[in-house]
């Protein structure tokens, strides 16, 4: 600012001059005014400014000069000394003033000059943030991306879909211009080219799959950035123009085999699928590291989708495996259950027809015998008898067998005298033994009841299959037989330990030991022995028969009356002992309302004489119902025979004393009679014993009959004497114990 | 002597006939009924077997030549068939009603026709048999002699 030390000017010396200067300090004071004035102005408006006290001096500074402008202008033309003496405080003010400014703008300068850093620095963390953010949102894309491709990709479970799911989508994320699936070949030595984007059917491109470059990929789990001249991305006609850039990443693809339930595994598969990407040839895009990342998430889940997809169809091949032998399971159950059924059948008519001829045999070579005949004729008569009673024996014990297997077979209980069974049986066996010079003896204990209840006639097949043994592999020397009541200690049989048996009151353990000092047994074969067909020693004994059955046999009929039956030996040639244990039941005590208190009686107490007994017959059949009628009255009953059920209900008076319904009429029938004859005679007294005749003696049979309050089941064919026997039980007791 | 010749010869034909399987012990049962109350009781029940065995397989042709076979009625028929020749004890007719029964239940038209066939002809044998055996049992009346049925023991 120059020193404004203008005094005296020379008015009428430059009146222009002078005219200009006038003008410019006016202005200039004026401007000098106005800054301040804007300068407060803006000072208010803004708060932020911390200067306020510079810009207070500053303000003061240019207002004085400004002031001195002004009052220069009155000093143009002569003044009093009023105007010289403001002229003069205004210039000392405005230079105090200044100087003072000037010395504080010393200090204010690195302030300002601070505040400008601080500026840029802002600046600079502002770009950063920004460019964070960016990041943030593109990986937000990128996640949003990933979760959608997975999505598609788990979506489905089929393996083809999902991978060809993937290409595409992947091509329509990340903008591809190709993208390439390799699977390994079944040999695992090259890769195929499985799945592309674009191409429709990929021609079976393959791969050595021991390239470096492959290696280099399948080595680590992160994308690699590939050459595009190499093979797995060289997949069209190599084009005129850049090609983009190529990644390549590893799906592993994991099997079932990899996943036990407590311990995943660590993708230690060996085996991998390569994924190729190609970025779009002409531009110039790079591969992004979150571009990258996506497809190493993309490739893991598919392989998560693919071993999904895998268990999958393990899963349905099991379930269909499962059916197909359910199925065969189904169809061999059903052929078992036809063989069983077909071999019953062939059992139940071959058993009619196997011992009819044989009886014939018998009973003719027997009547022969008593023919005259030459010594040679007898002879042969006598060995015709003998195989054929060898064979009447066998055929009894195989049909025996086939029955006790089925499980079909129940035992004929019925009260018998056991010392009797003992003592018969000593007496068959007696000759033989007295041949063969062995002696045998039997003791019985004093506390063995005379009379049991039990399977009379199994029983003493038991026996005398097992004494008939002892006799047959002794040469010599003796034969005991010992029975007595079993204790608790002796029932216990070291080889059975889950044999548990409990006398109580109703029945009792009868135990018997054969003992003899014969031929003994090899301690080996002892388990052998009791199963069918086995014969332990070759038989050089001529008169060995039985085929094996026997103790086959027993040990079922001894199971059967829950027992046990085992032999035991020391060895070859230091004879043997047989044991076996039954349950009979003891007379006198029985619970069982079925097993009736009736000691069998000789055949001839029976009445023979029915003459005048009123019976009525029903039978659908005319030649069956002439058969039972004739029958009847042969042994002088007054029959009245029927062909329906209406009939019979309607003829049947008090007078008749029994009614006999022929079941082969399929079942309703004779069960709806009885109920309805049931109906008729409430009275116990007047109403007649109803029967049934079936060829059939099924269980069922049975319940329905004793359920419809039948008096008992006859079992056709009927004998006369059969018949008689029925009708002299019903009219001694009232019911028939057993099916006859 | 001629009733002897007669009598070894139908022993032998019976047991020839038991041997075969064309009879069984029920049509000894039979004779056993038959008593001077009752003389004529073994032909009288094979003349009504004879009837009823050739009505029901009347029936059973026409049954079975039938568009819509009723199943259940030939089973009933041979049902009743199997009934009247157990009754006698003619064993064959029988088995042939028992293979009769199980094409039914299974609905076999083919095994049913062929087991028609069987059954016709088992018991066109047993007839002819029969009869042929009553003629011998007619001479042996003639010559004076009676029938000794109780060594059949079957």
């Amino acid at each position: 600012m120059e020193a404004c030390n203008c005094i005296e000017p020379q008015w009428p010396a430059d009146e222009l001059l002078m005219k200009y200067q006038y003008i410019s300090d006016f202005f200039i004071a004026l401007a000098y005014f106005s800054i301040p004035l804007e300068l407060i102005y803006f000072v208010k408006k803004s708060a932020v400014f911390p200067y306020r006290w510079v810009l207070v001096q500053f303000g003061a500074f240019i207002v004085l000069c400004g002031a001195t402008h002004l009052i220069n202008l009155w000093t143009f033309t002569t003044h009093s000394r009023t105007v010289a003496v403001v002229m003069t405080t205004a210039k000392i003010l405005t230079a105090v003033v200044s100087c003072a400014t000037a010395l504080m703008l010393v200090h204010i300068i690195p302030d300002l000059l601070s505040v400008k850093t601080r500026e840029v620095f802002l600046k600079n963390k502002a770009a950063e943030l920004d460019r964070e953010m960016g990041l943030i949102r593109t990986q937000e894309e990128t996640g949003r991306h990933v979760r959608m491709l997975t999505h598609e990709i788990r979506s489905t479970l089929d393996r083809h879909t999902i991978l060809k799911t993937t290409l595409v989508e992947l091509g329509r994320t990340l903008s591809l211009e190709e993208c390439a699936l390799w699977m390994p070949t079944r040999t695992g030595l090259e890769l195929q080219l499985s799945y592309t984007l674009h191409h429709q059917n990929p021609v079976g491109f393959t791969v050595p799959i021991q390239l470096p470059m492959i290696n280099q990929v399948f080595s680590t789990n992160r994308a690699v950035k590939i050459s595009p001249s190499s093979p797995v991305a060289r997949l069209r006609p190599s084009g005129k123009y850049m090609p983009g850039e190529v990644v390549a990443v590893r799906v592993p693809l994991l099997h079932l085999s990899n996943f036990q339930i407590n311990d995943w595994p660590e993708l230690s598969t060996k085996r991998y699928a390569l994924m190729v990407l190609m970025l779009p040839s002409d531009s110039a895009r790079q591969w992004h590291v979150h571009e990258l990342e996506l497809v190493e998430v993309v490739a893991d889940q598919v392989a998560v989708a693919l071993s999904h997809a895998a268990i999958l169809e393990e899963s349905m091949r099991a379930r269909d495996l499962l059916m197909q032998q359910n199925v065969a399971l189904d169809l061999a159950r059903r052929e078992a259950e036809t063989a069983v059924r077909a071999r019953n059948d062939f059992l139940a008519v071959m058993n009619h027809e196997m011992r009819t001829p044989m009886h014939a045999i018998i009973a003719l070579s027997s009547l022969l015998q008593e023919t005259e005949l030459t010594p040679e004729q007898r002879l042969m008569v006598e060995t015709i008898l003998k195989s054929s009673n060898l064979l009447a024996a066998l055929i009894n014990d195989v049909l025996d067998l086939s029955k006790l297997e089925d499980g079909s077979l129940q035992l004929d209980m019925g009260t018998f005298n056991l010392h009797a069974l003992f003592r018969e049986v000593l007496n068959l066996i007696k000759p033989i033994a007295s041949v063969k010079k062995l002696s045998i003896t039997l003791s019985l204990s004093s506390d063995l009841p005379e009379y049991a209840i039990g399977d009379e006639k199994r029983l003493m097949q038991v026996l005398l299959n097992v004494v008939g043994n002892a006799v047959k592999f002794s040469k010599e020397g003796s034969i005991s037989i010992t029975a007595f009541v079993a204790k608790s200690e002796y029932l216990r049989d070291p080889r059975a330990p889950e044999f548990f048996p409990v006398p109580s009151d109703n029945h009792f353990y009868l135990r018997i030991q054969v003992k003899d000092t014969g031929l003994g047994i090899n301690p080996q074969d002892i388990p052998k022995l009791f199963t069918k067909f086995a014969q332990s020693q070759p038989l050089t004994t001529k008169n060995s028969s039985g085929g094996g059955l026997g103790l086959a046999i027993c040990k079922r009929f001894v199971n059967l009356m829950e027992g046990q039956i085992w032999i035991e030996s020391e060895g070859l040639g230091k004879g043997s002992t047989a044991f076996f244990i039954v349950k009979l039941g003891i007379p006198g005590h029985s619970n069982e309302s079925r097993l009736p208190f009736v000691p069998k009686v000789p055949g001839n107490h029976m009445p023979t004489n029915f003459s005048g007994l009123k019976i009525v017959v029903m039978d659908d059949n005319s030649v069956g119902r002439m058969v039972t009628k004739g029958l009847l009255m042969h042994l002088g009953c007054d029959v009245l025979a029927v062909g329906s059920a209406d009939e019979c209900v309607r003829v049947v008076t008090p007078e008749h004393k029994v009614v006999f319904l022929d079941a082969s009429v399929p079942g309703a029938d004779t069960c709806e009679v009885a109920v309805r004859l049931h109906e008729k005679f409430s009275k116990r007294l007047d109403r007649p014993f109803i029967v049934a005749l079936t060829g059939n003696t099924d269980r069922m049979v049975k319940e329905n009959c004793s359920r419809v309050g039948m008096d008992g089941v006859v079992l056709k064919p009927i004998s006369v004497d059969k018949m008689r026997s029925v009708l002299s039980e019903l009219l001694e007791h009232g019911f028939l114990a057993e099916s006859q | 002597m001629e009733l002897n010749r007669l009598q070894r010869s139908f022993l032998e034909y019976t047991a020839a006939l038991f041997r075969e399987g064309f009879l069984d012990s029920q049509f000894s049962q039979l004779y056993q009924l038959q008593d001077e109350s009752n003389p004529e009781f073994v032909v009288e029940v094979v003349s009504l077997f004879f009837d009823d065995s050739e009505r029901l397989i009347n029936d059973l042709s026409r049954a079975l030549d039938q568009t819509n076979v009723d199943f259940k009625k030939i089973d009933a028929h041979v049902h009743q068939l199997k009934g009247s020749s157990s009754s006698i004890g003619a064993q064959r007719v029988k088995n042939s009603c028992v293979s009769f029964r199980n094409f039914c239940e299974v609905q076999n038209i083919e095994g049913c026709l062929s087991c028609l066939q069987q059954v016709q002809q088992e018991y066109l044998l047993i007839k002819n048999k029969l009869e042929a055996l009553f003629q011998l049992e007619k001479q042996i009346v003639a010559a004076g002699g009676a029938i000794n049925t109780v060594e059949w023991m079957l």
